[in-house]
């Protein structure tokens, strides 16, 4: 008999026993691509938000213009996402307010590693992909785990089809895994940026359940932010 | 006035019903540079005449961005005056972030009346010593407000503050009832005529006026509830798409710094 008086079911689902489990983290789907060129940056996001095989929209942007030099892609729990990407609008305002500037994107990166580290003992539950230029400027692109863990890199890619995109780019973009003379590799153009991005998420809508709709694509350079948009199917 | 017996602190009233304490900021007030600040239909400007130290040549910054849609000037105790508009600054971007609005203009200067009257009514504090002119531009239009030590905040059409400044305040008087059909150059060019007359004996061949132009947002009016129309950052992104709460982002942009030089004449440099 157990101390409270009346038999206690176990753990495991039992039938006509509703077992409670509140998780507070929902995956809300998309996924992300960036690439990084000599004097631009190009970042895709897929405009869909689902849950679990719900749609909730076919047209909401991932992509949060920080400033006019730095794009976020954030995908993941849309609740985490919208919430980090408000903290980081109000810090981005008073570091403004008081050095009179627009944060570098190389700070906007640091500080969005402090600020998800700083919830280590209850992450966000997002996959960030940072896109713009950098004070020399180049582009560049830095890539964070929910911890906030920071990478720089020339390319990456994010989100529920982050491992089906990712080889695909390591192949076109970083030209890995193929017998190509140094003469043969293509440097990387903000055309080629754009129809390789364009192309892997084609690709990814084919196979990932969660991604599709649309993909809105935001090439950054120092005259600005251009914006593309790209039909992906619906399924 | 003199040093008396009831001006030790601002908890003490004298036989008359004065605070003392009370005045005497309001006197730093009037030991501050000049400031302007008028209104047309779609406008609100500020101006304000910048006192350079000949030995450093560095500008006293005496108007501070506050929101996108509100801008102060200063004039008194510049210490003070950071931390006020530190305050604004938290209270419009707390608002922002929970709300996804801008503030009510006049909801914030009530909010700073507030504020700055318990400082006229504790033993452990004393008033702020900085007197500002609060621009802005909110769903009722554009607004000045004059905020002093005392406490109070008055709605303005034009008022002028800081040292020298009862001769702006007469131009702007004789000419406030033009400043409604005004466009933005013309209001502009009031503001600085108006400053202009603050300047003193001892003021620079070249001066600098710092001016603030609070600009209206967007000439269409708001259409359903999509705050995207109120951004003043315009994206070209598809109207379609919803962006989420306020993905603009960031920087005041369209405050227009704009800096003009006036020329005195053959006097010593200030």
């Amino acid at each position: 008999m157990s101390r409270l008086g009346f038999e206690q079911f176990p753990d495991y689902q039992v039938p006509g026993m509703k077992h409670p489990d509140f998780s507070p983290y929902e995956s809300n789907g998309g996924s992300i691509v960036a690439i990084a060129g000599d004097d631009f940056a190009v970042i895709a996001a897929d405009t869909r938000l689902s849950s679990g095989y719900n749609i909730h929209s076919r047209t909401q942007s991932k992509l949060f213009k920080l400033s006019p030099q730095t794009v976020l892609g954030s995908t993941g729990c849309w609740a985490d996402t919208l919430s980090l990407t408000g903290s980081m609008k109000v810090r981005m305002q008073s570091y403004e307010h008081t050095h009179l500037r627009t944060m570098t994107t190389e700070a906007v990166a640091q500080m969005l590693s402090i600020a998800m580290y700083n919830r280590r003992f209850f992450p966000y539950y997002v996959s960030n992909i940072l896109a713009g230029i950098d004070n020399e400027g180049k582009g560049v692109v830095y890539s964070y785990d929910p911890i906030g863990h920071c990478e720089k890199a020339t390319y990456r890619a994010g989100g529920t089809a982050g491992t089906l995109l990712q080889p695909v780019l390591d192949n076109q973009i970083g030209h890995k895994n193929m017998n190509l003379e140094d003469a043969d590799k293509i440097k990387l153009t903000k055309d080629r940026a754009v129809s390789v991005a364009s192309d892997t998420f084609i690709s990814a809508a084919e196979r990932d359940i969660y991604t599709g709709d649309s993909v809105l694509i935001n090439i950054i350079t120092k005259d600005g932010i251009e914006v593309r948009t790209l039909s992906l199917r619906k399924d | 006035m003199f040093r008396n017996q009831y001006d030790n602190d601002t908890t003490t009233w004298s036989p008359q019903g004065r605070l003392f304490q009370v005045e005497y900021a309001m006197e730093a007030v009037k030991q501050g540079a000049a400031t302007v600040g008028l209104k047309g239909a779609d406008y609100a400007v500020l101006a304000a005449l910048c006192r350079t130290s000949k030995d450093t040549n560095t500008l006293q910054r005496k108007i501070m961005p506050v929101d996108e849609h509100v801008g102060m000037s200063i004039a008194g105790l510049t210490a003070d005056a950071r931390v006020v508009c530190q305050y604004m600054r938290t209270e419009c971007m707390a608002y922002r972030h929970s709300y996804d609005a801008e503030f009510p203009v006049r909801r914030l200067v009530a909010n700073l009346g507030n504020k700055l009257q318990t400082t006229t009514q504790r033993y452990d504090r004393r008033p702020y010593g900085v007197g500002m002119l609060v621009a802005g531009y909110d769903e009722q239009g554009p607004h000045i407000y004059q905020v002093m030590p005392t406490a109070n905040v008055l709605n303005c059409k034009a008022m002028a503050i800081g040292s020298r400044s009862q001769s702006a305040r007469t131009y702007l008087e004789r000419n406030m009832e033009s400043f409604e059909d005004c466009d933005m150059d013309e209001l502009i060019c009031h503001a600085i005529q108006a400053v202009r007359g603050s300047l003193g004996s001892d003021d620079a061949d070249n001066l600098t006026i710092n001016m603030y132009v609070e600009m209206v947002k967007s000439m269409d009016p708001p259409l359903e509830a999509d705050h995207d129309a109120l951004s003043e950052e315009g994206m070209s992104d598809d109207d379609m798409m919803d962006h989420g709460p306020s993905s603009s982002g960031v920087p005041p942009n369209d405050i227009s710094d704009m800096e003009t030089t006036a020329s005195t004449g053959g006097h010593d440099a200030h």
